[in-house]
């Protein structure tokens, strides 16, 4: 074998681990929901194996499966929206901050050592009927009876702000730690006020790392089932609950296959729109 | 020569320097690979010898009390482990069962004739030798004979415990009085609006929807009535429980003041001195739950197992633990002092009066009414 032959081999050989696992955990998983999908469920028994384009058909023309999917979008988006405005102070305070940058930066992570359920559950007693916020108001004569603040689209999208701020937050630090001072500096000697600065400044040069956090957060966000499982009321749902309903609760695993890859593909275009314009590269830097 | 002497000698070769530290972490490598390799087939080879049973249930004061009174004496008799898991519903239970090779599940504590079904429908059932089993003398005829509808010619189960899904109310804000008036329909009363709980199960939900419309839960003609039902206990109720700690939770904190619950948890939760009452209406949810056998179990030794699990100082354990009566009838056996003041217990061991649901019919309806309530569940 030449010497070049073998360099060109060289990497895929040092990759084939790698290869070798996403293959293994990743795709093969994937196919058989891709088969799956396609084959029907029977009304008793094992389901019907084949090549059947029913599933696929309902879960694209059903209004219902429209209406989920939808819904899950706007909450996302919305959830995105208070992420990236909450978020951004908060990175560019860690940012500016000097001194004790990596004891925020600790702070951040330390929800991440908490179960994500623990953490949801924890606004049923900040919210309930005797939960914190009642009980104060209460006991300060503010309210006579206590406020139903729980379980309903409002509480989901707070849950869901409550988990995924810390992506937001990360990426959009790592984005400003990478712009220099000096130029917000000069800007300033030039003429611009502060907030001219930061608006024509710092705010551009950051948008690839809100950019990406606030990908991450939609991403996650519509594809989360937790939280609408524990904060959410009779009504509320995402599209990851219908997949769980069909897979678990209904044993429609060609239908609940069929809804889990119409979830893949619209959130995989999104991903895919975002690399377009983008590129993925600011994602694994804040991910780093 | 066994392995770990093989070890021993090659990690001698290795120390000794006849041996280079490559060629022995590659031939420890090739070991690991060769028994991850042969494994799974070895298991095949000593299919014959029984080494361990599985057991799942739910977990809590009654794996304890299994383990105490069940499969530690099982143990000491047989040589054979008991490995226990729990899970957290039947549904997601099954869904693990029909991913999983045959034989590596083999008892679940089953909910109801429902599962029974399902599983038998799946071809996950096996044939029990009932003489196997002498405590089966002890179990009420009436809920064998719910297993027997279905398998006529065998049974892959054994009866374990009994319960209903009745009213809970919180008594500050609703009356004895009132819960016995208004019955299922007080789910559906305006005056209730957002204090009102349910079960997000849509057998239960369909179920209270036959009583609220005044029609039999096992044979409901207007459907669209009892969906409308539905759609009017979602738009007043405050939330869908899922789980009965949340049930509890719900009631405790006095987020809801009525709800449809477990008998137990109700009666864990009186226990606990939280003024609850609960009310099984005319034609409320009975149900029983099973120790069911699944396709590729060591059988024999299953057996065994299962009357251990049987025999009443367990079987009473485990009820007095999770508050729900045993299936061992009351007139065949002494049940202690607790039992007989549970909630849903029958003294006369026939239970003619719970209502038990009819599985040909509701497992009939499952695909359809599962689908049609996650529609109507979200407004549709």
């Amino acid at each position: 074998m030449s010497v070049e032959a073998r360099e060109r081999r060289q990497p895929w050989i040092l990759l084939s681990p790698a290869l070798g696992a996403v293959a293994l955990l990743l795709l093969v998983p994937l196919i058989f929901i891709v088969v799956y999908s396609f084959w029907l469920r029977a009304a008793v028994g094992p389901d019907t194996p084949g090549f059947h384009l029913d599933n696929w058909q309902r879960a694209l023309t059903d209004p219902f499966y429209r209406y989920i999917l939808l819904n899950t979008l706007k909450i996302a988006a919305i959830t995105t929206v208070f992420c990236a405005l909450l978020g951004y102070p908060a990175a560019y305070f860690i940012t500016r901050s000097r001194g004790n940058k990596l004891i925020l930066l600790l702070l951040l992570m330390l929800p991440f050592w908490i179960s994500y359920i623990i953490r949801t559950m924890s606004w049923i007693n900040i919210l309930g009927s005797s939960g914190a916020v009642n009980t104060l108001l209460l006991s300060m004569g503010v309210i006579s009876d206590p406020i139903r603040m729980l379980y309903n689209e409002a509480t989901v999208i707070l849950g869901l702000v409550h988990f995924l701020l810390p992506f937001m937050v990360l990426n959009i630090y790592v984005s400003l730690d990478g712009i220099d001072t000096n130029l917000e500096d000069a800007a300033t000697s030039l003429g611009a006020t502060r907030w001219q600065a930061f608006l024509q400044v710092t705010l551009p040069l950051s948008l690839p790392g809100l950019a990406a956090g606030g990908l991450l957060c939609f991403v996650l966000g519509a594809g989360t089932y937790i939280t609408p499982l524990i904060l959410g009321g009779p009504r509320d749902a995402m599209f990851a609950n219908l997949v769980f309903e069909a897979i678990i609760t209904q044993l429609n695993w060609p239908m609940g296959s069929a809804l889990s890859l119409l979830l893949l593909l619209v959130l995989g275009a999104l991903v895919a729109i975002y690399n377009r314009f983008l590129g993925m590269s600011q994602l694994t830097k804040g991910l780093g | 020569m066994d392995n770990t002497k093989r070890y021993e000698r090659l990690l001698e070769r290795y120390r000794n320097g006849d041996l280079d530290r490559r060629s022995f972490l590659g031939l420890i490598g090739a070991a690991g690979v060769a028994y991850g390799l042969q494994t799974p087939f070895a298991r095949m080879a000593r299919a014959q010898e029984v080494t361990q049973v599985r057991f799942d249930g739910w977990g809590g004061v009654v794996s304890e009390a299994f383990r105490r009174y069940a499969f530690d004496p099982y143990t000491a008799a047989t040589g054979i482990d008991v490995v226990d898991g729990t899970f957290a519903g039947g549904d997601e239970y099954l869904a693990q069962v029909r991913s999983s090779r045959e034989g590596e599940y083999n008892i679940a504590h089953l909910s109801g004739v429902f599962d029974y079904a399902r599983y038998v429908n799946f071809g996950l059932d096996v044939e029990l030798n009932v003489d196997n089993i002498p405590n089966m003398a002890l179990v009420m005829d009436a809920l064998t004979n719910a297993y027997r509808g279905i398998t006529p010619d065998h049974l892959s189960a054994v009866p374990y415990n009994y319960g209903t899904t009745g009213l809970a109310y919180n008594r500050a804000h609703i009356s004895d009085e009132e819960m016995r008036e208004k019955g299922a329909s007080i789910l559906i009363d305006p005056a209730y609006e957002g204090r009102i709980g349910g079960w997000s199960d849509w057998r239960t939900r369909m179920w209270y929807a036959a009583l609220q419309t005044r029609q039999s839960p096992n044979d409901i003609q207007d459907m669209e009535a009892a969906w409308d039902a539905i759609r009017t206990h979602r738009d007043l109720a405050l939330k869908y429980w899922g789980s009965g700690a949340e049930l509890m939770s719900l009631l405790a904190e006095e987020e809801i003041y009525v709800t449809e619950g477990w008998s137990g948890r109700i009666a864990a939760l009186q226990e606990q001195g939280h003024d609850i009452g609960y009310y099984d209406p005319p034609n409320g949810f009975g149900w029983q739950e099973c120790l069911f056998v699944i396709k590729g179990s060591p059988v024999e030794a299953c057996e065994e197992l299962l009357n251990f699990m049987l025999a009443p100082e367990t079987s009473i354990a485990v009820a007095e633990g999770q508050n729900y009566p045993p299936a061992l009838d009351g007139t065949r056996v002494d049940l202690g002092e607790k039992i007989p003041t549970l909630p849903a217990y029958d003294p006369t061991g026939t239970l003619e009066a719970l209502t038990f649901a009819d599985p040909a019919y509701w497992n009939g309806n499952e695909a359809e009414w599962s689908e049609t309530f996650s529609r109507v569940q979200r407004g549709f």
